[in-house]
């Protein structure tokens, strides 16, 4: 489970990281998985310890598909649109979560109960269509599986 | 009591993904109510993903496989003896002699599936560590010398012989030098990488080590993407244990020689599997591609001269000391040496992992091995080498899987990945999802390939919706080549590819205004 944005604890992750070459990527991480996000206010103290501008961590921030600049649902569903899972059915996978979760890809629900996100791959290509819901992969997957499969 | 039975069930992400855990744990309850002692070993996958869990069960002289398994047969197995290996409808007979494994080249994914993979006791028994053993008693030259003999070349795609780009890093002079295992593994339809490093993680660190010992590194990165958490823990799980045992660290098995590894993550970008947009990447800037030259084996990393190599390159290497150059490269065909674990995906009935010497048909992977589609309709297409590879109609899959004869054929081996479509295929959809795959995707640092894809996707769906189709066909054909042209990068300059040949072997799905 991730927790509220809290700028000490961030430091505290910061910190850990920083002395490592080529810091950024392993630093966001560590903050996208305790928080569930990269707050904005992450980026003053990122840019100050690790003496980068604000521009540079932006850019980095955005470059990247898999770091969100939002909280996201409780729950973060994952679904693979990549080209074998697309040859097992995954468009109307994605039709059924959409469909089941009221929301569209790259969208939150309303009550913060579930994100979901398009992904292009996730190395399950002869098991497809896959989802991964928090972390766990999942293959042959149907939507009406996915109340099922929530911890 | 009697001795304990040792039951394999892969604790490999693909057979998690249909349920592996469940299983494993229904075999250990159902042993307990039975008082049967069991000892449950978590292996990698054999390869065989339609068997998936595909469990396992030492007897006397063989391992028998029932797959796939669910957890409510588990108590059927039970009853049917399965502790013995007795027969039942889930039974395979012993796992060695299964058709789709038994006639393999299996040199890289030898012990993938076979051993346990965070054992280094299993992985010595079973010939690991020999490459290594063999490689800190020959000087970096010599080890070079080897490997570029073995006629070994680059996995990632490019087929870059990787005995010459290690002689480069070798003979660059530097304070520091650098080697980083391309592990972003971002084509659909592959999954090789995931299931060696899952399977077999070991091999990864052996080759790796071998490959700072070839060009003089103490240290070195796997980058590996962040869609795979669960290679990621058993890598670093594995690296751990490296280190606990001095395979890892300031003095490797009392040679002196030091070797430092550590797991870098990804972020969900394609092109950051473009060796020079990783660096960037790993240098925790954006994924921006570079001008070359020069050349990371000159100024990699930080700077300085970086072996840049693909999961399947470095995992090939130590086969290649321990066996000795000669005899891995008597496999292959023409001037594509060794093995390449191709990877069975999409529409397959049999989907999978099948490593074989170069030569074989695309025919008989699809085929013989993968028994064809999934849905049983006909094959309709099949891409080749990931989203920058070639689609390839079923009448011309008779080509040989080996660089020189994908490349005469207008396609490419890329990481041998095939994902197979049946006739429900609509390729006018795929060669969209290409050009907008690269709109996605693209770093952006060149016009052709930032700008060409956007303009692409939308010619694709003016030809979709009708309208002027001749002029827009010409229009896309152009822009095809301008792209091809002048990209900085095969992201741009391949993109191409899979467009182009849809267009010029599927050219009745691209007639305006179809609706199907
Ligand atoms: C857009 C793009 C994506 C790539 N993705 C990968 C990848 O995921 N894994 C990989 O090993 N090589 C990838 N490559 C190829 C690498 O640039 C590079 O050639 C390779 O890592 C070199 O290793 P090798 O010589 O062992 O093949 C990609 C290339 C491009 C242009
Ligand atoms: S071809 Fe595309 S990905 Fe490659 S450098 Fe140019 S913009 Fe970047
Ligand atoms: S294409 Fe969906 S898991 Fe690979």
């Amino acid at each position: 489970m991730t927790i509220a944005w809290n700028a000490e604890r961030a430091g505290a992750i910061i910190d850990e990281h920083r002395a490592l070459r080529g810091a950024l990527l392993p630093v966001l991480h560590a903050l996208q998985e305790e928080f569930g996000y990269i707050d904005a206010a992450a980026t003053p103290l990122l840019a100050s310890a690790l003496t980068l501008s604000q521009a540079e961590i932006h850019g980095v921030v955005t470059f990247y598909h898999e770091f969100r600049r939002s909280r996201p649902g409780r729950h973060v569903v994952k679904v693979c649109v990549a080209e074998a899972c697309q040859a097992r059915g995954s468009e109307s996978l994605v039709e059924g979560l959409k469909a089941r979760l009221g929301i569209d890809l790259g969208e939150t629900a309303a009550d913060g109960s579930f994100t979901l996100e398009a992904v292009y791959c996730l190395g399950n290509c002869a098991l497809g269509p896959s989802v991964m819901v928090d972390d766990r992969l999942h293959g042959l997957f149907h939507a009406s599986r996915l109340d099922g499969v929530l911890e | 009591m009697s001795r304990p039975i040792t039951v394999y069930v892969p604790r490999d992400a693909a057979a998690l993904s249909v349920g592996a855990d469940a299983v494993a744990r229904a075999i250990l309850a159902e042993a307990e109510a039975r008082h049967l002692p069991v000892r449950l070993i978590r292996n990698g996958s054999r390869g065989m993903l339609w068997l998936e869990p595909l469990v396992e069960v030492v007897t006397a002289n063989s391992r028998m496989a029932y797959g796939p398994v669910t957890p409510d047969k588990v108590a059927e197995l039970f009853d049917a003896g399965f502790l013995e290996g007795a027969s039942h409808p889930l039974c395979h007979g012993p796992t060695e002699d299964i058709l789709y494994l038994k006639h393999q080249n299996r040199l890289t994914f030898a012990r993938c599936g076979v051993t346990d993979p965070l054992s280094v006791e299993d992985y010595r028994a079973h010939g690991g560590f020999a490459g290594l053993e063999r490689a800190l008693a020959l000087s970096s030259d010599e080890i070079v010398a080897e490997v570029t003999q073995s006629g070994l070349r680059g996995r990632g795609g490019a087929g870059f012989p990787t005995g010459i780009k290690w002689k480069t890093v070798l003979d660059a002079r530097a304070d520091e030098k650098f080697i980083c295992c391309n592990a972003d593994e971002g084509d659909s339809g592959t999954f090789a990488d995931r299931m060696i490093i899952e399977g077999d993680p070991f091999l990864l660190i052996e080759g790796m080590t071998i490959a700072a010992l070839a060009v003089g590194a103490r240290q070195g990165f796997v980058y590996l993407r962040s869609e795979y958490p669960h290679a990621a823990a058993t890598l670093r799980d594995a690296i751990r244990i490296a280190y606990r045992q001095d395979w890892l660290g300031e003095d490797i098995h009392g040679s002196g020689r030091a070797f430092h590894l550590e797991v870098r993550l990804g972020a969900g970008s394609y092109v950051c599997g473009e060796e020079t947009a990783m660096l960037e990447s790993l240098e925790g800037k954006r994924g921006m591609v570079r001008a070359k030259p020069p050349l990371p084996a000159m100024e990699g990393l930080f700077g300085k001269p970086t072996a840049i190599n693909n999961v399947l390159t470095l995992t090939s290497v130590p086969v290649v000391l321990a066996r000795g150059a000669a005899f891995y490269r008597d496999f292959g065909a023409g001037r594509s040496h060794g093995t390449q674990p191709f990877q069975l995906a999409g529409n397959i009935r049999y989907g999978g992992l099948v490593e074989l010497a170069f030569g074989v048909s695309l025919h008989d992977l699809i085929y013989r091995y993968g028994g064809g589609t999934a849905s049983g309709r006909p094959v309709r297409a099949v891409q080749v080498g990931g989203p920058l590879g070639a689609y390839i109609p079923a009448g011309r899959l008779e080509v040989s899987a080996d660089y020189e004869s994908m490349a005469e054929a207008g396609a490419m081996l890329g990481h041998g990945g095939m994902v197979v479509f049946d006739d429900s295929v609509r390729m006018e959809r795929m060669a969209r999802f290409a050009m907008e795959f690269c709109a996605k995707e693209s770093c952006g640092k060149c016009t052709p390939c930032r700008i060409g894809s956007i303009r692409g996707v939308e010619i694709l769906d003016r030809l979709a919706g009708g309208g002027h189709s001749e002029a827009d066909l010409a229009l896309l054909e152009d822009l095809c080549a301008v792209m091809a042209e002048a990209s900085l990068c095969a992201m741009g300059g391949l993109t191409p590819l899979p467009v182009r040949s849809a267009l010029e072997h599927f050219p009745e799905d691209f007639v305006s205004g179809r609706t199907a």
